[in-house]
């Protein structure tokens, strides 16, 4: 294929255009540029030091587009899972379905942006949408085409009517035009009278020629022969009926013969007196001249080839039309140097060239919604040849992937794009793991969306992040329950016994939990970190002692220790919880439990001597003396409660 | 595209670099008036500067942001030989509200003892490192080893590459097939002193970064330096901002079972590029990797893009119209927006396309006009 060359798009940025280097920063949607001085010397006073936020797009921004992606996302949706056991043979209906649903998204957009811009009465307003409108009827135009040639495939016959149909729904200002005519006093009179006879006419609309010339046959009743001939022909041109009896070659033969019929009105100058019916009749003969000469009701170059196939050449193959596409073109755009870029695109059409229906429409567009839907459409009909990337990647995987990541840079229509990459076999995944991490988290409800994308993905490296990120945020605020939670959900066992600590660190300067549901319904997520852990069952000791269970809140605090959960630095807060429950009446401690948190407090305090100052400065010292001495009281008098209790239990 | 909206950026002197954060909500610039700003994108879009304050004794040359797993901080290199380390802390509530934040100074990294031209953070699943190059010709490694204290910063490697250095870049690749690799550029303009772009690779075995590859045909100043997206690949991609933009491939060669020397590669051109007429003073990767934007001599930012063959090409030039905006100074918080109108650009317009081209209006058709704007991607959908 042959590389298109394209002069790259330049964006004027109002900044000095001499001397001076551009800086620049990527941004998710959008490129930060600036005024800067490279070269180390010379750096003369700068003017200004603006920073300017250069846009790649805006027209995801528009809400009526907007729809336009969303629709469109339902229809790929479906697309990528009609069922690959079909054979393809069966599944054509449903891609011509698929096209159509796609065509009418258009149209509804088109539709309603036609009506914001006609009622707009800002002027640049009105002109973007009118532009938009534009570009939308260009892609639908050419959709269609695609849709006739290469998905539908319709066979010699059924090409022509569906060329004329195709031609029909992009030129329907007849109609209004005819409503107009016939909306007058006297429609056979109306200036465009004529103009929409032969415009019905130049689209095989027939009946509705007829019905149209019956009103000016009754007033002439001179002409009424005249008119009744024309009548006659026009009601016996044959169309071919695909789903009839008729054969291909009866229905040409058919043609011939009432083709030569014309033919013969026009040598025997049936119509000479009246030149509109002339006129018609050299149309029905297929007379290029006369085609020509009424440009302005073609307007274009595809309706004339479309009229000119349906009067010369209406068997015609689809092999044969880019013959007849190329010379209609240049007939009908000889004033003309140059085609445009819409010319070359439905061109290339007619030559079944779909590669280079979608190059064009790339560059000529700037569209990657129209080329990544069709051409992933036209996968699916199996009629891309592989066209290899570099990197093993086809042509319609490199285009929605462009498409996808457009999507992303926007606040909620990202979540669109989430499907495209899932069908995207090569780098889909890739992709979606490089933006889904850019995602602003800007809320709670923010990060659990997309948690759930990449939970359900398995993307264990992005579901770790977002939840470090999330768990940072919430520390730096000093939210501990939601940062606790967050590092559970990463299983980030470092982060978890940080904030553990904290919470203890809490506790003991207030005397409370905070986040007491988390803490309770810690579950087995307790086991992440020894810290963790601990901050659980510390909190289940409360709760035992709250709920006066005071036997089974002895034993966990008295474990606590032993088994060596806790940490030393807390040993003292626990003995000092102890102490509630020892100086009870009744005795919950046994001998040997206080045994053993008596050996505790003896290795505490003899760890505390041998390293002097090691904890809390030295006005606390005589708090802690008196402490560890109120415990030894409390303990020793415990132990001989236990004794005597045991002891009596047992006589 | 078009210029959505310009921002004062209030600062005295030169900006010497914009550093979006890791979600693109936030922003940091820094100057030549010795200061960093940092600035919050607000639900409309809008910058608001919310901290602004002096961080070096001379022009800070690159700020970057760390990876938000690490919370709030910054990096920032200066010609006063240091570089620093700045973390925001969650300020009194009053503040908050009036749209402020603060930053502390964490550390200062005083080993150079030359300018330090550039600062990086190494790729986050390597833990807290910052990595600094130096006009010395030195590149230093840091490591925070307690990401909750960031005042204590130990130098792991420093790596003399024997060239004045301008640039560094990480390989951002995570994959176990890849050990920790970065690429240093030198801007020392004598050819004679051969590559001046250098590979360095961490050796598991030794606990140090060794030379893996010198890229010999690039003899001239470098300037900037950017390693791509991995993409889940088996190789890498580099791009060079030099004389010209230049992209390299760097295919890492199998290697024996037995060697525990660093990878060896195979490099290859993969574009190279002189628009820019002379030298090219940045180079950097979206997110994809699917464009490469260059700033250059001829004052243009250039963008290139691969189509589907991967064939590279000029998609777009952002360049200056030669007339500055005078900036509103004076408001300490100053965010203006200058100019909220589009500049249209005319790119490859359809030209005139409309069904209704030779004559009347079709029911859809607006007037035959020049379709500029207003494309559904304003990006060239070049493939």
């Amino acid at each position: 294929m042959e590389e298109v060359d394209v002069e790259p798009a330049i964006t004027n940025i109002p900044a000095a255009s001499a001397g001076t280097h551009l800086g620049f920063a990527w941004g998710p949607g959008d490129i930060l540029v600036y005024e800067t001085l490279y070269k180390a010397s010379g750096a003369i006073g700068s003017g200004c030091p603006c920073i300017h936020e250069v846009r790649k797009d805006e027209d995801i921004y528009s809400p009526i587009l907007r729809k336009l992606f969303n629709e469109s996302h339902h229809i790929f949706v479906g697309l990528q899972t009609i069922g690959e056991d079909l054979p393809s043979k069966n599944k054509k209906p449903q891609f011509v379905s698929i096209s159509k649903n796609y065509r009418s998204v258009i149209r509804a957009c088109m539709e309603e942006l036609q009506q914001v811009a006609v009622s707009s009465k800002v002027a640049d307003v009105a002109t973007q949408y009118g532009n938009q409108v534009s570009i939308l009827l260009a892609i639908e135009l050419i959709w269609n085409l695609c849709e006739v040639l290469f998905i539908d495939a319709a066979p010699a016959g059924s090409l022509l009517l569906h060329l004329l149909d195709w031609v029909r729904l992009h030129k329907a200002d007849v109609d209004e035009k005819a409503r107009e005519v016939l909306q007058s006093e006297s429609p056979a009179e109306h200036h465009d009278y004529w103009n929409v006879v032969v415009s019905y006419v130049l689209q095989g609309r027939l009946e509705e020629a007829r019905q149209m010339l019956v009103k000016q046959a009754t007033l002439q009743p001179a002409a009424r022969s005249m008119y009744k001939l024309m009548d006659t022909l026009l009601s016996k041109m044959p169309f071919y009926n695909p789903g009839g009896t008729q054969t291909l070659t009866e229905f040409d033969v058919k043609w011939r013969h009432w083709h030569e019929e014309v033919d013969r009105c026009l040598q025997d100058n049936s119509f000479a007196s009246n030149k509109h019916l002339e006129v018609i009749c050299k149309i029905l003969v297929g007379d290029e001249d006369t085609l020509l000469e009424h440009k302005d009701l073609l307007s274009t170059w595809y309706h004339f080839l479309v009229t000119r196939l349906l009067f010369c050449h209406p068997t015609v193959k689809p092999t044969e039309l880019h013959y007849y596409a190329q010379s209609c073109l240049t007939m009908f755009l000889d004033s003309r140097s140059v085609p445009e870029p819409l010319d070359s695109i439905l061109l290339a059409a007619f030559e079944f060239d779909i590669h280079q229906v979608i190059k064009d429409c790339s560059i000529a567009l700037n569209n990657w919604w129209f080329v990544a839907h069709l051409t992933d459409l036209l996968d699916h009909c199996k009629l891309l040849q592989s066209h290899n990337l570099h990197f093993g990647s086809n042509l319609r995987e490199f285009l929605l992937l462009e498409y996808a990541s457009g999507l992303f840079t926007h606040h909620s229509l990202w979540q669109l794009a989430v499907d495209y990459f899932d069908h995207c076999p090569e780098f889909g995944r890739v992709y979606l793991e490089l933006q889904i991490e850019r995602v602003p988290l800007d809320t709670e409800r923010k990060a659990l969306k997309v948690l759930r994308i990449c939970e359900q993905r398995q993307m264990s490296e992005q579901v770790r992040s977002i939840c470090k990120i999330m768990a940072m945020r919430a520390l730096r605020n000093n939210r501990l329950g939601s940062a606790l939670s967050w590092s559970i959900r990463a299983k980030d066992a470092a982060f978890a016994t940080l904030i553990s600590e904290k919470f203890l660190q809490d506790y003991c300067a207030r005397g409370t939990f905070s986040d007491l549901d988390l803490i309770d319904n810690l579950g087995p997520a307790m086991l992440l970190s020894d810290r963790l852990t601990f901050l659980g069952k510390y909190r289940e000791f409360h709760k035992l002692y709250g709920e006066k269970r005071s036997g089974e809140a002895a034993k966990l605090l008295l474990s606590l220790m032993t088994a060596k959960i806790a940490p030393r630095s807390f040993w003292m807060t626990l003995l000092t919880d102890a102490l509630p429950l020892l100086e009870q009446k009744e005795v919950i401690f046994s001998a040997d439990q206080t045994h053993e948190l008596m050996f505790c407090l003896e290795e505490l305090t003899s760890l505390n001597t041998t390293a002097p100052g090691a904890d809390g400065p030295m006005q606390d010292e005589d708090t802690e003396l008196t402490k560890v001495e109120l415990l030894r009281l409390a303990l020793a008098r415990n132990l001989a409660r236990a004794i005597v209790k045991e002891g009596t239990v047992e006589a | 595209m078009f210029v959505a909206r310009s921002i004062a950026a209030d600062h005295k002197d030169l900006i010497h670099d914009v550093s979006y954060d890791f979600h693109g909500r936030r922003m940091a610039t820094c100057s030549s008036d010795q200061s960093v700003k940092v600035w919050d994108k607000s639900e409309n879009g809008e910058w608001h500067c919310t901290a602004s304050w002096k961080t070096h004794s001379g022009s800070v040359w690159r700020v970057t942001w760390a990876h938000p797993e690490f919370g709030q901080v910054l990096a920032s290199c200066s010609f006063d030989r240091t570089a620093a380390v700045w973390e925001e802390i969650v300020g009194e509530s009053n503040d908050k509200q009036r749209g402020l934040s603060h930053w502390i100074k964490r550390t200062t990294l005083v080993d150079s003892r030359t300018s330090v031209t550039d600062v990086k953070f190494a790729p986050k699943h390597m833990g807290l490192m910052l990595t600094t190059c130096s006009a010395d010709g030195v590149v230093r490694i840091y490591e925070a080893p307690d990401v909750m204290n960031l005042s204590q910063w130990s130098l792991q490697h420093e790596i003399s590459c024997k060239l004045s250095c301008s640039c560094i870049s990480w390989n951002p690749s995570s994959s176990r097939a890849h050990p920790p690799m970065f690429a240093v550029g030198s801007d020392d303009s004598n050819v004679t002193y051969g590559g001046k772009v250098q590979i360095y690779e961490y050796n598991e075995n030794t606990r140090k970064y060794a030379k893996a590859e010198t890229l010999m045909t690039v003899t001239d100043a470098v300037h900037d330096i950017a390693f791509a997206p991995n993409l889940g690949r088996s190789f890498h991609v580099l791009a060079i901002a030099t004389k010209d933009v230049r992209i390299f491939k760097l295919v890492p060669m199998r290697k024996e079972s037995t060697s525990t020397g660093p990878t060896k590669f195979e490099v290859q051109i993969v574009a190279q590029f002189d628009n820019h007429n002379s030298q090219v003073w940045r180079v950097s990767w979206n997110i994809t990797s699917t464009l490469l934007a260059s700033s250059g001599d001829d004052g243009c930012v250039r963008l290139w893009k691969a189509n589907y063959m991967d064939n590279w090409k000029c998609t777009g030039i952002l360049k200056g119209d030669g007339s500055p905006l005078s900036g509103s100074s004076g408001q300490p918080t100053a965010m203006s927006t200058v100019v909220g109108s589009s500049v249209h650009t005319s790119q490859n317009a359809l030209n005139g396309m409309s069904a209704g081209r030779v004559g009347k209006r079709a029911p859809f058709a607006p007037p035959v006009r020049q379709l500029t704007s207003s494309k559904i991607y304003q990006h060239s959908a070049y493939y």
